[in-house]
């Protein structure tokens, strides 16, 4: 079996220029990830944040080795959307990752990959994709590893990819929650979403926190992780592992999910350096487990999993 | 102008016939569609009756089966196509492509409808459905203003259904997954979203605390009615102010707009609502049905009635209007 890789997902949140440069610049020398997934992808207002710095970023990923994949809109609505959306994928001079029902319509025949954001559920969803020219199908975080290891079973289409790091995208809205909580609407949001570059929390009236408001898009408060998952959904046939990008040290995270890939650390001891590394948010890997999503359900080393939700 | 009209149980389905539907849409008692609620929708049996009824009478009939396909038992889908096939369904609401190629190569003589749990938002991602699947209609996500459903009518080879009463989801619908975030179950996996079986009402000095799996999702103080805790309509706390914080329990209503839907290219006119009652169902669809034909006083007069029906007794608008957003 091929050695799994990390990818690195698209930004979600809106980073000011400089920001978002100086972190691929840090990635591109410092990460053990083989592909950069890159490009704003929840919201087509906030295109000219990232655009002039776009060329650069994508030269020196790839002179350090690494594979850049253009991540396209979640949520296409407006006819600018449409027309942002073909003219992306029509000059495209590198594989496209589809998010949206529009982009597999315009990425038919050409190889492409399909990104966490799309349904696919079983089998039949993911062979259909791949005889299109899916080459890679990131499933669905919501998916529990039962479904995950039936589908990564069928061979001989695209490889599979998990969402193995990251809050977690829950939904996404015609509506701007974000902009609402401070007294704007989305047509006249003065981009407020860039206050908060890892997003504003949702807590609960008891002030439990609950979830994360990135724009249009609503994120879990908890961070996904499946480092304690790897060997299992490496076994089933996993080939990439996505991590998503959270305002931490995401090359630190990426070599920790390399070190435990590689055998060279337990993932117990990982799961905890992790906690350090990114400590605005706990742990949850419910999902996987067919739990709620928010749950952490510890391994145990005898191989029971303890839940501690 | 088709009205599209909800039953939950083989009552409300008869009821919906009687008061003027131009078809009734229903589903299999499992997870095989999006309203997945204890007590509601149909055996095989009580399906093909109710097929039967309706086309008697003049009206047809569509079957929800607008869940995603859990991997490994695909054969729970397949079965209820073949069964909504044999009973005679007029058309197939489907939101999973692996279910969609599956009757357009099994059934291709089906009519197939793409459900809004499909989220299809866009010319290119209805005409991908059109192209791959021969689908005939789609039901447009509850995100789009009129302009936007004008101009995407006229770049597209299907018909136009859109939701114009009753429940509303405020997120991209068949791409959340709020509810199994807090409770393990999903719209796109189990049909279910905040399910009732996970809802608590706690008593907390004078207020009542409504909580969802482990959250506390609103909390009313004495003399306000409490409502369910549907997630996406719950109060909560940003940056210390309490607010709503996605959308109030409000419930759709764009009916005074059926003049500009129907200039914008809308076939079909979908009222929500299949886990409600055959009081409601009869209660909305005779009166929407008289509103499609009466004046624009009358109909104002006649949608006032409706009001009284709604969550909260409120209704929204939603993204049709442009400053929802």
């Amino acid at each position: 079996m091929r050695m799994a890789t990390l990818t690195l997902g698209p930004v979600y949140f809106l980073w000011d220029g400089p920001k978002w440069r100086d972190f691929y610049k840090k990635i591109a020398h410092e990460a053990p990830i083989a592909r950069v997934v890159i490009g704003e992808t929840i919201c087509s207002k906030r295109n000219h944040f990232t655009a002039p710095y776009m060329e650069e970023v994508i030269v020196h990923l790839e002179r350090a080795g690494k594979e850049v994949i253009l991540s396209s809109p979640a949520l296409v609505t407006l006819e600018r959307e449409s027309r942002l959306m073909r003219e992306l994928i029509g000059e495209a001079t590198r594989k496209v990752e589809a998010n949206d029902l529009s982009a597999l319509h315009l990425l038919a025949g050409k190889p492409h990959v399909i990104g966490p954001l799309v349904n696919v559920y079983n089998a039949a969803t993911a062979k259909l994709l791949a005889a299109r020219g899916a080459e890679t199908i990131c499933l669905p975080p919501e998916l529990p590893f039962s479904s995950v290891e039936k589908i990564a079973a069928i061979t001989g289409g695209a490889d599979y990819e998990i969402f193995a790091f990251g809050r977690v995208p829950l939904a996404i809205s015609a509506r701007c929650a974000h902009a609402r909580a401070k007294g704007a609407v989305k047509d006249n949001c003065r981009f407020v979403c860039g206050d908060e570059p890892d997003g504003l929390a949702v807590k609960t009236l008891d002030r439990q926190p609950f979830l994360t408001l990135n724009g249009v898009q609503t994120l879990s408060h908890s961070c996904q992780s499946l480092i304690g998952e790897t060997a299992d959904l490496t076994d089933a046939g996993i080939a990439r592992f996505r991590l998503s990008p959270q305002d931490c040290d995401m090359s630190a995270v990426a070599t920790l999910y390399r070190a435990v890939l590689d055998g060279a650390m337990e993932a117990g001891a990982a799961a905890e350096r992790l906690e350090a590394l990114y400590p605005a948010a706990p742990l949850s890997n419910g999902f996987h487990y067919a739990r709620e999503g928010a749950a952490w359900i510890a391994k145990a080393r005898t191989g029971q999993h303890q839940a501690n939700s | 102008m088709e009205l599209i009209c909800p039953a939950g149980t083989p009552a409300a389905f008869r009821e919906a016939v009687e008061a003027g539907a131009d078809a009734v849409y229903c589903g299999f008692r499992d997870e095989t569609n999006a309203r997945n609620f204890p007590g509601l929708n149909f055996s095989r049996p009580e399906l093909k009756q109710a097929i039967a009824y309706a086309k008697a009478r003049g009206v047809q009939t569509f079957v929800a089966l607008n869940t995603f396909m859990r991997a490994g038992d695909e054969d729970i889908w397949y079965r209820g196509a073949a069964d909504a096939v044999a009973a005679g369904a007029d058309a197939l609401i489907l939101a999973d492509f692996g279910l969609m190629a599956h009757v357009a190569e099994h059934y291709p003589e089906q009519r197939l409808h793409v459900s809004v749990q499909a989220s299809a938002s866009n010319p290119d991602a209805i005409n991908f459905l059109v192209e791959a699947f021969n689908a005939r209609r789609v039901v447009l996500p509850r995100t789009l203003t009129i302009a936007d459903i004008a101009r995407i009518a006229r770049q597209i080879r299907c018909e136009v259904e859109v939701f114009v009463f009753g429940g509303l989801c405020v997120m991209a619908e068949g791409r959340c997954s709020l509810s199994s975030y807090a409770t393990a179950k999903s719209p796109n996996m189990n049909g279910v979203c905040s399910p009732a079986s996970h809802v608590r009402y706690v008593a907390e000095g004078h207020d009542l605390v409504s909580k969802l799996g482990d959250y506390t999702i609103n909390r009313f103080p004495e003399g306000e009615a409490a409502g369910y805790p549907t997630l996406c309509k719950g109060r909560f706390d940003l940056a210390s102010t309490h607010a709503y914080a996605f959308e109030d329990p409000v419930s759709l209503d764009v009916m005074n707009e059926i003049d500009a839907l129907t200039q914008a290219g809308v076939t079909a006119l979908k009222i929500e609502g299949r886990q409600r009652g055959k009081a409601y169902v009869a209660e909305a669809v005779s009166t929407l049905r008289k509103a499609l034909s009466a004046t624009p006083q009358e109909r104002t007069r006649l949608l006032t009635r409706l009001e009284a029906l709604s969550e909260g007794g409120k209704t929204t608008t939603g993204a049709y209007e442009k400053r929802w957003r």
